[in-house]
């Protein structure tokens, strides 16, 4: 929760967290190393100095600390935990549901946790997700259409067998489709970061919410395009909302197109933690105000109503989050240990 | 970078000098401004040595391929240089483009299976977005000068080149005449400002369009300022932060 000077609460949703075992004991490869050192290098570029964590805490955080960080040091509420396998680059995966299931069992008002699927692996793949959804009652999953497995460098979500699991995920309840574009997708020869196949799958499935994590930089230009399109786009702030604290000019253009081409009411906060933190991230979310040249230049404004859709309504709409509820059960004596 | 020294030295900064016009496809700057070349030597036969790195281990393959070509091609172009060899280091890739640069072999040819055509279009393509952000800048520093919308759309190439404006103002030109050719041919007497289709731009709803140009600008400079902080934290360089490069009037 955070406290406006006002004394108004504004209750907080991190839309984009990670429970992850990055440690060289879980690493399959070099690739492996390489993944979570690139992590770190996001980390450690775009961190105040006074967060900046050992690389031995980034390969490997315990719960507790995850909980303490978002919740009782960060202003987070509630965080949605992302699911990302990498199974060929870690052994017991990168961030497997079943670790986020732990994490959510030990603080359950605190967390929803959101599944995965490859569509490369077909009917096994159909039954997991069958399976997880019963089980863990998903309403999101996340997509990684980077990973690499075998010989497949990744994944277009136009794929044939894309559609099959959107098909199923939209008849289980899962509304919420996170994507996460990466690179290395082949064939080579194309542009790795193409965001096109995220227009055609959003008009084909209108009943899904695509969150486009990182706003499909580096393809910012190419995102904001398609999203004023479709109106079951979002953009997922993780990595640009970092830029606030070592580039906040940019920060200022960047979130300024944005709230211009997609709105307030279709941008989520999230940490990425643990690449950064919730603490640091709010406290300067909401001191920050869009430079008046770049306000005039795109006439939009940063207005707390914005900055209140964009650090929880937005996600509590997605996920139906029913936020008097969920604020008393976080207030309950009960939920103390929370 | 190493400074140039020996009896080479002419020659190394020769070099360096065109290794400067060598541009990141994606960002649009120069690979040696970026901080992607670490290593220039030439040798007692005329054969010129480059190592170069990136700022993740994961950059796309394809832009790593057409810099590793381009700086390849830029130096081969001098009389004197006799072998060019263009080593990339800790990439996902590296073995291979090494391989298929230091054999003259196309990007077809290095990756085989994995690459379905060359690098045509995904080269137009970042062609075409250089291009619209040099646009951006260009209409906009002359739209800030009082030019009107009226005046810009009916502007040919001869009245741009004519322009005279201060050296700031003449990098922008320069800048853009430099790719105005993707679009549509460049006789003294053709439109100075077409849409990367090639069609003229009309003057209603000018702001809109430089508005949607804009997009393009913004993320060239975001993923520009990423990519710098992401090789000086992966390689632990104390860089200092360039301020915004002067592309904008804002």
């Amino acid at each position: 929760m955070f406290k406006t000077k006002d004394g108004e609460e504004i209750f907080v949703i991190d839309g984009h967290t990670h429970f992850w075992d990055g440690s060289p004991q879980n690493q399959k490869n070099v690739h492996g190393k390489q993944f979570i050192d690139c992590f770190y290098a996001y980390h450690s570029n775009l961190s105040p100095k006074e967060w900046l964590w050992p690389k031995e805490k980034f390969e490997k955080y315990d719960a507790q600390t995850m909980h303490d960080d978002l919740f009782v040091h960060g202003y987070d509420d509630m965080a949605i935990l992302q699911s990302t396998y990498l199974s060929d680059f870690y052994k017991k995966g990168f961030n497997n549901i079943e670790r986020n299931y732990a994490m959510k069992k030990a603080y359950p008002n605190r967390f929803i946790i959101n599944g995965a699927f490859d569509p490369r692996d077909g009917e096994r793949g159909l039954d997991q997700l069958r399976a997880d959804a019963e089980k863990y009652h998903l309403k999101g999953v996340k997509l990684y259409t980077a990973e690499w497995k075998g010989d497949s460098k990744g994944y277009k979500l136009t794929d044939p067998a894309s559609y099959r699991f959107l098909e199923e995920a939209e008849k289980l309840g899962i509304k919420n489709i996170h994507v996460h574009k990466g690179p290395t997708i082949l064939p080579l020869n194309r542009d790795a970061f193409d965001v096109a196949d995220v227009d055609d799958v959003a008009t084909s499935f209108q009943n899904l919410n695509f969150i486009i994590e990182h706003c499909g930089l580096p393809r910012l230009d190419d995102f904001c395009w398609i999203a004023t399109q479709e109106t079951n786009v979002y953009g997922g702030l993780a990595v640009a909302l970092p830029f606030i604290h070592t580039r906040p000019g940019y920060f200022a253009h960047v979130i300024s197109e944005l709230l211009f081409w997609l709105g307030e009411d279709k941008l989520l906060y999230g940490s990425d933690y643990g690449i950064w933190t919730p603490k640091w991230l709010i406290e300067k979310f909401m001191a920050f105000e869009l430079p008046d040249d770049v306000a005039k230049e795109t006439g939009v404004s940063l207005s707390l109503t914005a900055k209140k859709k964009i650090l929880g309504l937005n996600a509590a709409r997605l996920y139906d989050v029913d936020i008097a509820a969920q604020k008393q059960k976080l207030t309950a004596p009960l939920a103390a240990a929370s | 970078m190493t400074v140039a020294s020996g009896p080479y030295a002419g020659r190394t900064s020769e070099i360096w000098d065109r290794l400067h016009h060598v541009t990141d496809p994606e960002l649009d700057e120069s690979v040696t401004e970026l901080g992607f070349v670490t290593s220039v030597e030439v040798d007692a036969i005329d054969h010129v040595h480059i190592q170069f790195r990136l700022p993740t281990y994961w950059c796309a393959a394809n832009f790593a391929f057409m810099m590793a070509d381009d700086m390849r091609a830029a130096v081969s172009a001098l009389p004197w240089v006799r072998g060019a060899s263009v080593v990339l280091g800790e990439h996902m890739y590296a073995d291979k483009i090494n391989c298929g640069i230091s054999q003259g072999l196309s990007f077809q040819e290095t990756f085989g299976s994995e690459a379905t055509a060359d690098l045509s279009e995904v080269r137009r393509t970042f062609l075409l977005k250089a291009f619209q952000r040099r646009q951006e800048a260009l209409l906009s520093q002359l739209m800030a000068r009082g030019y009107t919308a009226e005046q810009l759309v009916t502007m040919i190439l001869a009245d741009v080149q004519a322009l005279v404006v201060e050296k700031e103002g003449q990098d922008l030109v320069g800048r853009y005449l430099e790719r105005r050719e993707i679009v549509g041919p460049c006789s003294p007497d053709a439109p100075a400002f077409l849409s990367a289709e090639g069609r003229r731009v009309p003057a209603e709803g000018l702001e809109v369009y430089v508005r949607g140009l804009r997009r393009v600008g913004v993320n060239a400079e975001f993923n520009g300022a990423l990519c710098r902080g992401l090789l000086s934290a992966r390689f632990d360089m104390t860089t200092p932060l360039p301020e915004r490069p002067k592309m904008n009037p804002s």
